[in-house]
C-alpha cells in the first residue's frame, strides 16, 4: 500500500472522526426513535403568550411520556405563507399548526389539514360555543380544534371618562363619537380612539365589526357587495372620524401590538383589540393605565344592533402530511380541554360554555367575561371563501387609499367590488 | 482538440462547484421557467397542471399593479444605489485622509453593513415611529417639523424612509470598495499634478476619478443587482404598505406563489424579474470584462 502524504492522512483521521460523530448522532436519534417527537407552529402575539404555550405543552409532555412536542413561534402575518410553504416539506413539516377562522375553506380546498371530523364526539360539540365551531368548520367537516375564541373589544380608560364627566362607556358607535369629541374637546388626550388599520388582517377586523354593527353583508347572492350598505356605513364612519380627529392617524400603521402599547400608554382613551389587551393593559409591569382598563362588547348602531363583534377565533389542526396523527391530535385535545383552558383563562377565554360561570375563571376579571357573554353569541364571520387571502388583500388595499384621503370611500370601495368580482 | 493536463485539472476541480450550482440554482431555475407556462398552483392535493402557454405572461404584462411595482422598484434601485454612491465616495474619501483614530474609524464603518437586514429594520422602525421615534423628537426639536409625522404609514414618504434604512446599511460596502481603489493611488500622481498646478476639484477629477472608476462601477452594478431584489427590508419595515406604495416586484412574486398559492403565475412574475435582473448582470460581466482588459 501507497503510503499517503501527511495532510491526507490527516484528512483520513478527520473522516473517522466525522463517521464517529454521525455514528453518535444515530445512536442518540435511534433511543429516541421510540419515542414521537411533534412539530407545532403557534404564532408570537395576541391570544395566549409563548409562556403559556410553553407551560401548557410541558404539562402535556409530563403527561404523556414519549411524545415530545417542538414548539415554534412566528408573527401572525407569517403564519399562513409558513403552513402553506411547509406543505411542501412532506412529513419533514409541521405535525400541528395553528390556523385563523378564515383559512379553512382553502386549506379543505388545497388538501393542507386532515379532516378531523370524526375524532370529535357529539358529547364536546354540545359543550362548546357554535361560533367556535363555525371557526374550523367549512363545509361540513370539521379540520381541527377550536382553541382561541375571541374577538374585538371596546377598552376604554375609565379615569378618562371620568374626568371627561362621561358616566358611562358608549352603546352605539355614534355615542363613542360622541365621547371622542368631549375628551378631545377638553384635552385630555389629542386622539381619543386608536385602531389597528395598517395593511394587514387586521384592518379588515376592524372594519368587520362596523359592517356586522350597521347590519350590513359582504355579499348577496353570491355577488360581492362591498360598496353598498352596511359595508359603505363602516368605511364612511372609519373615514369621518379620521377626518374629525377622533381617530389616532398613526393608527394607518398600526397593528394590534401597537394599539396595545398606545392604550398602555395613555394616549388613548378608546381602543378596539383582541381578548389579551385586558389582562396586559391592567398589568402594572406593561401598562402605565393599569387599573384604569374596563372594556365592554362592541358597540352597536342605534335600531339596527345592540352590539357587534368580529369572529377572530383561531383553532389547531394537523396538517395532511403529519405522519403521529393520532399523537398530534391527542397534544391538540389536551390544550384545547376545559381544565388547561380554564387555568389559562387570563390572555385568552375558553372555548366551553360552562366555563362562563365558572367563578374561578371570572375571578379578576368580571367584566371580561360579562362582555365576552354577550360579544362571543354575535361574532360575525368574515367572507367564507378559499380565495379569502386575495380578498383581503384587495380590501386591505382599498380601505387604507380610502383611509388615507388617495380616493373617496365610493371610489375606493367600488374599485375593491370590482376586484373581488373577478375572484372565483 | 484534446484538453491539455492542466486545463483537464482545471475542469476536475472545478466538477463539483458544477454539480452543486446545477441542483441548487440550475434545477429551480430550469424548473421555474416550466412552472410559468402552466397553471400550476401551491396544493396538497394531486392536481394535475395544465400547458397554458404565454397566457401568465400576457397577464403579467398588462396587470397594472405589477406595472406600478415594477416603476416603484425601480425608483427604489435607482436612488438608494445613487445615494450609496454618492455617500460612499464621499466617506472614502474622508477616511483615505491622514487623521488620528482613523484605524478605529474605518472599522467602524463596516458595522451597519455587518448588521443583519432583521436588526437594521427593527433598529429604523423604532427610529421612525410615530410617537415615541428619535426621528421625530430630533426634527421637531430642530423646527423643521411642527408635529410628529407617521413616515411609514404616509404612501409619500413610507418608500423615502425604506430606502434611506437600506442606505444606511448598504453605502459602508462601495465605501470600503473605493477605499481601497484609493490606496493602490500612488502619491507622486497627486505630487506631479500639484507641480502642475492643479486644484483640488481638477485632482480629483484627473488622478482620484479615473483610479475608482472601475472599482465603483463594480459596486454600481452589484448593488444594483441586490437592491432591485429588495424583499426583506420591506417586508420587515411596512410589508407592502401603506396601501401598496412599498409593494416590490419581489415581494409581487412572493404574494403571488405564497399567499395566493398560484405558483404558476408566480414563475411568470418571478422569471420577468429574473431577466431584468439579467439584463444587468450582463452588464456587470461587460464591465468585468473592459477592466480585465486595460488592467
Amino acid at each position: 500500500m501507497k503510503r499517503l502524504p501527511a495532510w491526507r492522512r490527516g484528512l483520513g483521521h478527520a473522516a473517522l472522526g466525522l463517521a464517529a460523530l454521525i455514528g453518535a448522532g444515530t445512536l442518540a436519534a435511534g433511543t429516541a426513535a421510540a419515542d414521537t417527537t411533534l412539530n407545532a407552529l403557534f404564532m408570537k402575539q395576541a391570544a395566549y403568550s409563548e409562556d403559556d404555550v410553553r407551560s401548557m405543552t410541558k404539562d402535556f409532555e409530563a403527561a404523556n411520556p414519549g411524545i415530545k412536542v417542538n414548539l415554534e413561534f412566528v408573527p401572525y402575518e407569517a403564519l399562513h405563507d409558513k403552513i402553506v410553504a411547509a406543505a411542501g416539506a412532506g412529513a419533514q413539516g409541521y405535525d400541528v399548526v395553528l390556523f385563523d377562522t378564515i383559512w379553512p375553506a382553502e386549506f379543505a380546498k388545497n388538501g393542507f389539514l386532515q379532516d378531523v371530523t370524526g375524532r370529535i364526539s357529539a358529547d364536546d360539540t354540545a359543550k362548546v360555543f357554535d361560533g367556535a365551531w363555525s371557526t374550523v368548520t367549512y363545509e361540513d367537516k370539521r379540520y381541527g380544534m377550536p382553541w382561541i375564541l375571541d374577538t374585538k373589544y371596546l377598552f376604554y380608560n375609565k379615569d378618562m371618562l371620568k374626568k371627561a364627566g362621561i358616566a358611562a362607556p358608549p352603546k352605539t358607535w355614534a355615542e363613542l363619537t360622541e365621547q371622542a369629541k368631549i375628551i378631545k374637546d377638553k384635552g385630555i388626550v389629542k386622539f381619543p380612539i386608536v385602531w389597528s388599520w395598517a395593511q394587514a388582517e387586521a384592518i379588515i377586523c376592524d372594519y368587520g365589526t362596523l359592517v356586522d354593527a350597521y347590519k350590513g353583508e359582504f355579499y348577496q347572492d353570491g355577488k360581492p357587495i362591498f360598496d353598498k350598505g352596511g359595508s359603505m356605513d363602516a368605511v364612511n364612519y372609519m373615514e369621518q372620524s379620521l377626518k374629525d380627529g377622533l381617530s389616532n392617524p398613526n393608527s394607518r400603521e398600526y397593528l394590534e401590538e401597537d394599539v396595545r402599547k398606545i392604550f398602555s400608554n395613555g394616549d388613548a382613551a378608546f381602543a378596539l383589540n383582541w381578548t389579551y389587551m385586558y389582562n396586559l393593559a391592567n398589568d402594572p409591569k406593561e401598562s402605565k393605565v393599569a387599573g384604569q382598563v374596563d372594556l365592554v362588547p362592541a358597540p352597536g348602531v342605534a335600531g339596527k344592533t345592540e352590539a357587534s363583534a368580529i369572529n377572530g377565533s383561531m383553532g389547531l389542526g394537523i396538517t395532511a402530511n403529519s405522519t403521529h396523527a393520532d399523537d398530534a391530535w391527542k397534544y391538540i385535545a389536551f390544550i384545547t380541554s376545559q381544565p388547561v383552558q380554564n387555568k389559562y383563562a387570563k390572555l385568552s377565554l375558553p372555548i366551553w360554555k360552562s366555563s362562563y360561570d365558572d367563578p374561578a375563571v371570572a375571578k379578576g376579571q368580571e367584566s371580561l367575561i360579562a362582555a365576552a357573554k354577550v360579544s362571543i353569541g354575535l361574532m360575525f364571520p368574515r367572507p367564507t371563501t378559499p380565495s379569502y387571502t386575495e380578498l383581503s388583500n384587495i380590501l386591505q388595499k382599498n380601505l387604507q387609499q380610502i383611509l388615507l384621503g388617495q380616493v373617496t370611500p365610493e371610489q375606493g370601495m367600488q374599485t375593491a367590488n370590482t376586484a373581488a368580482e373577478r375572484l372565483h | 482538440m484534446g484538453l491539455s493536463s492542466r486545463e483537464r485539472q482545471a475542469w476536475a476541480l472545478l466538477l463539483p462547484l458544477l454539480v452543486i450550482i446545477a441542483t441548487v440554482t440550475g434545477y429551480p431555475l430550469i424548473n421555474t421557467f416550466r412552472l410559468s407556462f402552466t397553471d400550476a398552483s401551491l396544493t396538497g392535493r394531486n392536481v394535475a397542471q395544465h400547458w397554458v402557454g404565454f397566457e401568465n405572461y400576457a397577464y403579467v404584462f398588462t396587470d397594472p399593479d405589477f406595472g406600478d411595482a415594477f416603476r416603484r422598484t425601480l425608483y427604489f434601485t435607482f436612488v438608494s444605489v445613487g445615494a450609496e454612491i454618492l455617500l460612499g465616495v464621499l466617506v472614502a474619501l474622508l477616511l483615505n485622509r491622514e487623521f488620528r483614530g482613523r484605524t478605529a474609524v474605518r472599522a467602524l464603518l463596516v458595522l451597519p453593513w455587518a448588521l443583519p437586514t432583521i436588526v437594521n429594520a427593527m433598529m429604523w422602525r423604532l427610529i421612525y415611529n410615530p410617537e415615541f421615534g428619535s426621528l421625530n423628537a430630533l426634527l421637531l426639536q430642530l423646527g423643521l417639523i411642527d408635529s410628529y409625522q407617521s413616515w411609514l404609514g404616509t404612501p409619500g414618504t413610507a418608500m423615502n424612509m425604506v430606502i434611506l434604512a437600506d442606505v444606511w446599511k448598504n453605502y459602508p460596502l462601495v465605501a470600503i470598495i473605493v477605499l481601497a481603489a484609493l490606496q493602490t493611488i500612488p502619491r507622486e500622481l497627486y505630487e506631479a499634478a500639484s507641480i502642475d498646478g492643479a486644484g483640488p476639484w481638477l485632482k480629483f477629477w484627473k488622478v482620484t476619478f479615473p483610479a475608482i472608476l472601475g472599482p465603483l462601477s463594480v459596486a454600481l452594478v452589484l448593488r444594483m443587482i441586490e437592491a432591485f431584489k429588495v424583499f426583506d427590508i420591506i417586508y420587515l419595515m411596512t410589508r407592502g404598505g401603506p396601501a401598496d406604495s412599498t409593494k416590490s416586484v419581489s415581494f409581487f412574486v412572493y404574494q403571488e406563489s405564497f399567499a395566493y398559492l398560484r405558483a404558476g403565475s408566480g414563475a411568470s412574475y418571478a422569471v420577468t424579474v429574473t431577466l431584468t435582473s439579467a439584463v444587468m448582470i450582463a452588464a456587470y460581466i461587460m464591465l468585468l470584462r473592459r477592466q480585465s482588459s486595460t488592467a
